[in-house]
Parts: structure tokens; sequence; C-alpha cells
């Protein structure tokens, strides 16, 4: 058996990851201080979510596509986005990074509004305060977000054949394995990668519920 | 003796939300005052909008000679710049951080004894001890003490109570009390005390506005609000439970209408709408030989744990009046226990004449 897939999925998880946490904290930290356009910027946000995979994959090969303006400006510098690894990382994150964003977003908006304006009002800047107080005191539910948007990476399929293909040992990630296997009618293969997909889901989501579970024993008094 | 510092705290603001008009004016001059008033009257958004959390439409607010907030004038500071103090009955403590942590990040940045300061705080305020323990490890009690000393670290130029203890039961609720009265006495700057409970109040306060629907109806010294409260909103949450509509009937005589009776007065203004007394000011009469008695019919007797609350209504009225409530001790229940009715004394210096 050839194990390239599961190397491929696992980078473009892990790599996903790290851009949608970055964003997805600083996109949740960005809409709890919008007042009007609040609803708005959410639904641009979370769009991914609902949209079908394959929907959002046409979308990002029409963005970054040769003919578009950023497909141009980077076959300038001889970066091909479409067909190469870039994109099996690029679908991931952009699939993964709604699940990043809501749980954090959550967790932000549940943090006691007083506690923040107490904060605000002993002179501590907005900087320090996203820092020192809405981070740790969000610290399990940005775990359990980063897990959840891992997962989701891992098994991206539809936004990942669009943008980065079905290239074995390229972009051929595990998702893209199982359907090459049953399209090949190979089920054996199909089997063994269903199993290790889901065993690592499995043990995500466990490891997800002991970091959800911690924000109960954190949390002090709260009220209004 | 160094300069007198200049302790004045003016408001004049105008704000609306939620189908609710905020419009009031007031200043301290470095006392404590009460902003007492049923919930959802514009106490807390007060507050708030003074602490540069929420921000006016209109008006101004200034504070020692410093302007925080004048919409002419384009002048909005940011709550980090306004110091003020705000206290919340959650106490709202950062649970990620430890006691000292928790006061520490409030000391201000210049300070280079940072140190000092803060073990002189934690001394203060008996935490000694627990410097390490996170805020859910701490007593209810300790949790005020930490909020408090956290805030008073930060030198604010006013403390704002929101609520402080309505969370709390009744016996901790006293000895907390009693707690925060005296650190009040020893900051002796401006507070602001937002309740709707008139025994705190009465307690804690130097000076009361009453809020009524986001307008102030009343600022008054405690002594004249709880004793002479001028509005009907005053009356009631001074507590007086018996309060009838009211017509001028002479200079000295008004017709309570609610209860079909007329009651002598020592001065009825034009303008009297209502009047009222409180329960403790009734007192039982053997006969109406008296000015102002009248015979009640006894309704019912509600039990309360040290005394007893009569309810009441006027007799000889073939029509249905306004109830009174009348609170009545162990010792004089005895007497009254087996009667229908009994004579009422409505005392003159304590009618309430109210004109809003």
């Amino acid at each position: 058996m050839n194990y390239s897939p599961l190397l491929i999925s696992l980078k473009a998880a892990v790599i996903a990851t790290m851009i949608t946490f970055v964003f997805g904290i600083y996109a949740a930290y960005f809409t709890t201080k919008l007042d009007k356009a609040k609803g708005l910027v959410d639904g641009i946000l979370t769009i991914p979510l609902v949209l079908p995979p394959t929907v959002l994959g046409f979308f990002l090969l029409v963005l970054l596509g040769k003919n578009s303006i950023i497909g141009k400006f980077l076959s300038s510098y001889d970066i091909f986005i479409v067909f190469s690894e870039a994109a099996t990382i690029i679908a991931s994150a952009v699939v993964s990074f709604p699940l990043m964003y809501r749980t954090v977003r959550g967790a932000f908006e549940q943090l006691d509004r007083n506690m923040i304006y107490v904060a605000k009002t002993l002179g501590l800047s907005n900087h320090k305060i996203f820092l020192k107080i809405m981070l740790p005191n969000s610290f399990s539910s940005i775990m359990a977000g980063t897990i959840l948007a891992f997962a989701r990476a891992l098994g991206e399929f539809g936004a990942t054949i669009m943008l980065a293909g079905n290239i074995p040992g390229k972009t051929q990630t595990m998702a893209v394995a199982v359907y090459s296997a049953v399209q090949a009618g190979n089920r054996t293969l199909a089997y063994k990668w269903v199993a290790i997909m889901v065993g690592i889901s499995l043990v995500s989501m466990i490891v997800m519920n002991k970091f959800e579970k911690m924000q109960v024993v954190k949390v002090g008094k709260g009220g209004n | 003796m160094g300069k007198e510092v200049i302790k004045i705290l003016y408001v004049n603001i105008k704000k609306e939300f939620d189908n609710f008009k905020l419009d009031i004016e007031f200043e301290t001059n470095g006392e404590t005052m009460a902003l007492l008033g049923a919930s959802g009257c514009g106490k807390s958004m007060t507050l708030k909008c003074i602490a540069g959390i929420e921000k006016p439409d209109e008006g101004e607010i200034i504070l020692n000679n410093r302007i925080l907030f004048n919409s002419k004038k384009k002048i909005n500071l940011l709550p980090q710049k306004r110091k003020v103090g705000l206290l919340f009955q959650s106490y709202a403590l950062f649970p990620n951080m430890t006691l000292r942590e928790n006061i520490a990040i409030a000391v201000p940045k210049d300070r280079n004894n940072k140190n000092e300061i803060i073990n002189e705080k934690i001394e203060a305020f008996s935490l000694k001890g627990l410097e390490n323990n996170y805020p859910h490890q701490l007593s209810g009690g300790q949790q005020q003490r930490v909020a408090l000393a956290r805030m008073l670290v930060n030198e604010p130029e006013i403390l704002m109570l929101d609520e402080p203890f309505s969370a709390l039961d009744e016996h901790l609720r006293w000895r907390m009390e009693q707690e925060i009265i005296s650190i009040l006495r020893t900051y002796g700057g401006n507070t602001l005390y937002v309740s709707h409970n008139k025994d705190e109040v009465f307690r804690i306060c130097e000076k009361v506005a009453v809020f009524n629907k986001g307008k102030i109806e009343e600022i008054n010294s405690r002594e004249e609000i709880f004793n002479r409260p001028t509005t009907y909103a005053a009356a009631v949450l001074t507590g007086c439970k018996n309060i009838s509509k009211a017509k001028k009937i002479s200079e000295n005589k008004v017709y309570a209408v609610d209860l079909g009776l007329e009651l002598n007065c020592n001065e009825v203004d034009d303008d009297v709408k209502f009047v009222g007394i409180y329960t403790e000011h009734l007192k039982v009469s053997e006969d109406n030989k008296e000015d102002n008695t009248f015979e009640f019919n006894i309704l019912n007797v509600i039990d309360n744990l040290f005394s007893h609350t009569l309810v009441l209504s006027p007799r000889i009225k073939d029509y249905e009046t306004q109830k009174i409530y009348m609170e009545v001790s162990e010792s004089q229940f005895k007497g009254i226990e087996n009667k229908k009715s009994i004579y009422l004394h409505f005392n003159k210096k304590n009618l309430l004449l109210l004109n809003k």
C-alpha cells in the first residue's frame, strides 16, 4: 500500500489548520467588535460551511486559475496554484475556516461582558484585553475549534478535487484516494483508507471533548 | 496644606435605546450618591455612559474638571482614559489570573514600586495567604474584596457600584455591606451606587437620586428623600405602600380618592396628585374622637417573622376602595387579634403629599 495520500492529507490539514487558527481567531475578534455590518460579515465568513464544497472549489478555481488576476500575477513568478500541493492546503483551509471562526466567536461572545468593561476602565488597552483576557479565557474553545477544523480539513474532498485534482503522489489525499479506489473497484484499499480516516476523526473528537470539559472547571461565577 | 482637590461629577446626557429615552442631569460633590430606581429605569445605562462603555446621543460628562464626553465639542474619551472604577455584582474578576495577578494588572503603568503597592492592598483587604488562588477558589466575600482592591489600586477618580449585593443571601449581604461602607468612607471621593433596595441605599448613601423611566425625579439628601418624598416614584421606592390619588379640597384638606376619605393636612399644594403614608406611621386609636381617625375593617392578616401586616379597608364604604397596609408588632397585635375593625389615626405631619 502506498501511504502518500496519508502524508499529503496530514500535511495539507496541518498547514491549513495553522492558517485557519490565525485567521479564524482574528476574524472572530474582528466581528465581535462590529456593530451594523455584523450580520453581513458573519454571513460571508460562514458561507463556506453551507455551500457545497464543489461550488467552493469552483469559486477557488475561478479566483486562482491561470486566467484570473491572481493566477496571472503568480504565474509571472512561475507559481501555479491549480493542481498543486498548495491547492490541497488552500481548499482545506477555506472549508475548515468557518468551523474555527464560529467556535471562537461563540467563546468570545460568551465571555462575561462586564469583565471586558472592567478591564477597559482599569486602563488595559484593547490589545492587552485580547491577549491577556479574551484568549486565555477562551482557551478550551479555541483548542476545540482547532481540532474540529483539523478534522474537517483532513476529510476535505469536494473543493480539493476541483482545485487540486487527483494526482497520485502529489494531490491525491486520503478522501480522494477512497473515491479513486472505489472507482477502480479496489474495495480492500477503500476499506483501509476508510478505517484510517475514521480512526483519526474519532481520536480528534475525543480530544476535543476533553478540551470542552476543561471549560466547565475553569469558569467561575458568571452572570450579569 | 495642599490645594483643595475639586471633586465634582457633572452629568447631563440624553440617550435613546430600545424604545427607551434616558434624559438626565445631576451633579455630585464628593459624596456617596445612590441612583435608586426600579429595574430598567436607566440606572445602569447611566453608569455605562459615564464609564465610556456606551455613548450618549448628546450631552456632557465632566469629572473633576476633565471633560469625559461632550457631544458638541466631539469629545468622547476612551474608557481607558476616564479614570473611573466599576464594580459589578458578578465582580468580573479575571478567571485566568490569580488573586495577585488580578490586582497587579490594574496598577497604573508608571508606578515603579508596583510590588509594594500590591502587597499593601492585599494586606489592607485581608487577602494575605490567598495571593496564588484563582477567583473560583475564593469565597464570595473574598471575591468582592479582590474586586474592590483591583478597582482602588487603579486610583480611579470616581467609584461606580452597580447593584453589588443583589445576588447575595441576606447574612452575607449584611457583612459585605459593612465592608463596603468602611471602604467608601476611607475613599472619600465621588461614589455612585446603583440599587433598587431602599434599605441598602439608606445605610450606604448620603444623597439619593430617584430614577423613573429614564428621568431623575428627585435628588436630595437621604433624610429628605426617605422622610419627605415628593413624587409617587420616590414614595414607592422608599417603601411607601399606602398611596392614593388625591384631590385638593382646601388649603389644609385633601380628598384621598381611592380610599374615599377626607384628610386634614398641614399645607396642600394646588398640584397635589397623590397622598400617601408609610405603614410604620399609621397608629391604632381607641376611638375616632381624634382628628384624622377613621374606622377600618380588618380584611386579612399577613404573618411576618416578627410582626403582622394588617390589610384594611375603610368601614362604612359601600363600594370597594383601595386597601391599606399597616404593620403592627407582636405586642400591638395581641390587643386587636380578635377585633373585626380598628380605628386608625393618620398623623398630619406624616402624610406625604406627592405632586407627580
